[in-house]
């Protein structure tokens, strides 16, 4: 039997599977310009059809691709209004994750602590058996496989094929793109449904995987998505170090729960809403190098800890793509 | 790339209504195949919600006692949607009012005070609860850089953790803590209703001064105007010489203190205890109505009423049809996201059929 620290860090990786790959969605989706503010909506509902249509169908793949389905119809719609109809992305995005998550509970009910099928772990012949390595990487559920190669291709595509220029160039400089005969707004529609069907596949997991069943406003999925979200720009629109923030997320999360027995002043409600303050966290450390006080503040700082401070906040900077959200009107 | 020209669009008021209607109708059609979907009989749902809404005077009533939060939060919102931000926060601003004018009840009810002074400063303190819970996401976006959408939301989450802590940690009913809140206020301390209801007058007069100062605020005063500046283009209302920073905070704080005082009003007048769904999702509701309104505030008005109707006809659905009273977020969704993009098909169709009669002439 492998060591108890090895079996928790093969939790957090199966715990970060789903946050990777909603994230990495997420991040072709605002790559290519489109903020699918939906996320929140889009997995609660993803979770519940996958679970329902598996629970009727006996077939986790009918699941999947319901999720898939659902994730690329939320998408769809983000799109449409935004790109096509004009239409403020927030705004759209906004209602639809209300939304989504409403229609989740109202068609979900009957399906609420039903039992269902779920996906099993699946070792990897040979690999298990390596020392340490096997039990954390190897005899994980298929999504985590899944989860690690999507971030691997992801990063691939879009930095070093062409059509991830032009992905990056749509999103960077939309006028440049068209002029050079890119279809800017059929690239964005793309890339927004590969997105969305990514979180909706990534929604389907908790129901089918990581939780194993729907349980209506206590699944525990509410909010998972803002924290893809927030990840996907703590990540700074790039797979590895989005990846990164899931794992580190995940981590985190881990930790606070094998924390707990040691910390008996501390209330258990505290821990559960972590995630939380942490996400804000996260998002303030991307941004506090370019606010104005921190500026002020550097200045005074004597000359070796300026550079510091620095280089430490630079690093933790991030820039949007030029062109996110923003409308574009080919002519 | 051409210069995008706004199209001379001839508006007439029954063309608006028409479309309007559209998209009324699109959201009925969307919630009847959702019913549908559920093996529910569509029409049978409606008029359960619209019995369980104006069933009787009581319920009708209860609608009243719906929307008064409903407004405050909406009032409140109208501000911040004028300064042109994404308060997605204010439902934890309910909350916060909510816990602060528990705070202050729970260590006044047993002194002499008389209980109007107490109910008094309770309600001040939740407006200062919810104000400072938007403050904070003020300084994070002012001084962090954090959008105010994450920093809202993640102080939502917050929130609703507090809540449940102090309902199951120092608030705990003498025994053990439960779901059903806190240890009721004594009677003294509770918002007089109109006999036999639950509708308090006070609460009434309290939601209407808000949506008229909030009216007379945007309409009618300099505050207003360079609100608008700011939501509009806030560069150039900085260059202008409008300072943003401060009126950014004004929209945020009075927002917070509005939809502050809409939790208070909850446990004053409504619960009279600290119950853990105590925002009811009012926040994201007013975000719904606000936008539904088109931002206007006379609007505001009917739309918070309507939705308030929802709300009340679908309590009684899951023992009625069996049906989750998620039914009426389903309905609520529906309609604005319909409406908004029949704004973008109007917009199209009229863009498309200006060009074409002016290509005729």
């Amino acid at each position: 039997m492998a060591p108890e620290w090895i079996m928790g860090l093969a939790g957090v990786l199966a715990a970060a599977a789903p946050l990777l790959i909603a994230v990495i969605g997420e991040t072709f989706s605002e790559r290519a310009g489109v903020v699918n503010l939906s996320v929140n909506g889009t997995m609660l509902l993803a979770a519940m059809a996958g679970f329902a249509v598996a629970v009727r169908t006996g077939s986790l793949e009918l699941g999947f691709l319901t999720g898939i389905l659902v994730g690329a119809g939320m998408a769809l719609v983000v799109a449409f209004a935004s790109l096509t109809l004009r239409q403020s992305q927030v705004a759209v995005g906004l209602v639809l994750a209300l939304l989504g998550r409403d229609l989740a509970y109202f068609l979900g009910n009957p399906f609420m602590g039903v039992p269902g099928p779920r996906v099993g772990a699946l070792p990897v012949p040979v690999l298990q058996d390596l020392p340490l390595l096997g039990p954390l990487l190897f005899r994980q559920s298929p999504l985590v496989y899944i989860a690690v190669l999507s971030v691997i291709l992801a990063w691939i595509w879009i930095f070093r094929t062409r059509p991830g220029l032009v992905l990056r160039c749509v999103g960077e400089r939309p006028p440049a793109a068209f002029v050079r005969g890119i279809p800017v707004t059929r690239v964005r529609y793309a890339y927004a449904v590969l997105g969305g069907a990514m979180v909706g596949f990534a929604g389907a997991a908790y129901t089918l995987d990581l939780k194993g069943g729907w349980q209506g406003p206590i699944s525990g999925i509410d909010g998972v998505g803002w924290i893809v979200l927030a990840i996907t720009i703590f990540g700074g629109w790039h797979p590895v170090r989005g990846a990164f923030g899931a794992l580190l997320f995940a981590l985190l999360q881990w930790l606070s729960l094998v924390l707990q027995p040691q910390l008996p002043g501390v209330p258990s409600q505290v821990l559960n809403v972590a995630p939380f303050p942490l996400m804000i966290f996260a998002l303030l450390l991307t941004n506090l190098g370019s606010t104005e006080w921190v500026q002020t503040l550097l200045a005074r700082l004597p000359e070796s800890g300026r550079r510091l401070a620095l280089r430490i906040l630079r690093s933790l900077q991030v820039s949007p793509p030029a062109a996110l959200g923003m409308a574009f009107e080919e002519e | 790339m051409k210069e995008i020209l706004l199209p001379r669009v001839r508006t007439s008021r029954w063309l608006a209504v028409g479309w309007q209607g559209l998209s009324i109708l699109m959201a009925l059609l969307f919630t009847t195949l959702v019913l549908l979907l559920t093996g529910a009989p569509p029409l049978e749902a409606y008029r359960q919600v619209l019995e369980g809404a104006f069933g009787s005077l009581k319920r009708a009533t209860d609608i009243l006692v719906a929307w008064v939060p409903l407004m405050l939060v909406t009032s409140g919102l109208l501000l911040t949607f004028t300064a042109g931000l994404w308060n997605i926060g204010v439902e934890g601003q309910i909350v916060l009012g909510a816990i602060a004018t528990t705070g202050v009840v729970r260590a006044l009810q047993h002194t002499d005070l008389p209980p109007p002074i107490i109910l008094v400063l309770a309600l001040l303190a939740g407006m200062a609860g919810g104000a400072a819970w938007a403050g904070l996401v003020g300084l994070l976006k002012v001084y962090g850089g954090v959008h105010e959408i994450f920093g809202g939301l993640g102080l939502n989450f917050v929130a609703t953790t507090l809540i449940l802590w102090l309902i199951f940690g120092p608030w705990k009913r003498p025994g053990i803590g439960s779901m059903s809140g806190t240890e009721p206020f004594p009677e003294r301390l509770m918002f007089p209703t109109l006999p036999g209801l639950r509708l308090s007058p006070w609460a009434l007069g309290m939601a209407l001064l808000s949506v008229a100062l909030v009216y007379v605020l945007l309409r009618n005063t300099y505050f207003g105007l360079r609100l608008k500046a700011i939501g509009k283009n806030l560069r150039a209302a900085h260059l202008l010489g409008v300072p943003t920073t401060r009126y950014l905070f004004l929209a945020l704080l009075g927002c917070g203190a509005m939809a502050g005082l809409a939790g208070s009003i909850q446990v004053t007048a409504v619960y009279h205890r600290l119950i853990p769904p105590i925002s009811s999702g009012y926040g994201y509701l007013g975000l719904l109505v606000a936008m539904l309104a088109n931002y206007r505030v006379t609007w505001s008005v009917p739309v918070a009423f309507f939705f308030a109707a929802l709300n009340i006809g679908s309590i009684q659905l899951p023992i009625t049809l069996k049906l989750d009273s998620t039914l009426s977020g389903v309905m609520q969704g529906a309609l604005v996201l319909f409406v908004l993009l029949m704004q973008g098909v109007r917009a199209r169709w009229q863009a498309k059929t200006t060009v074409e009669s002016d290509d005729g002439a």
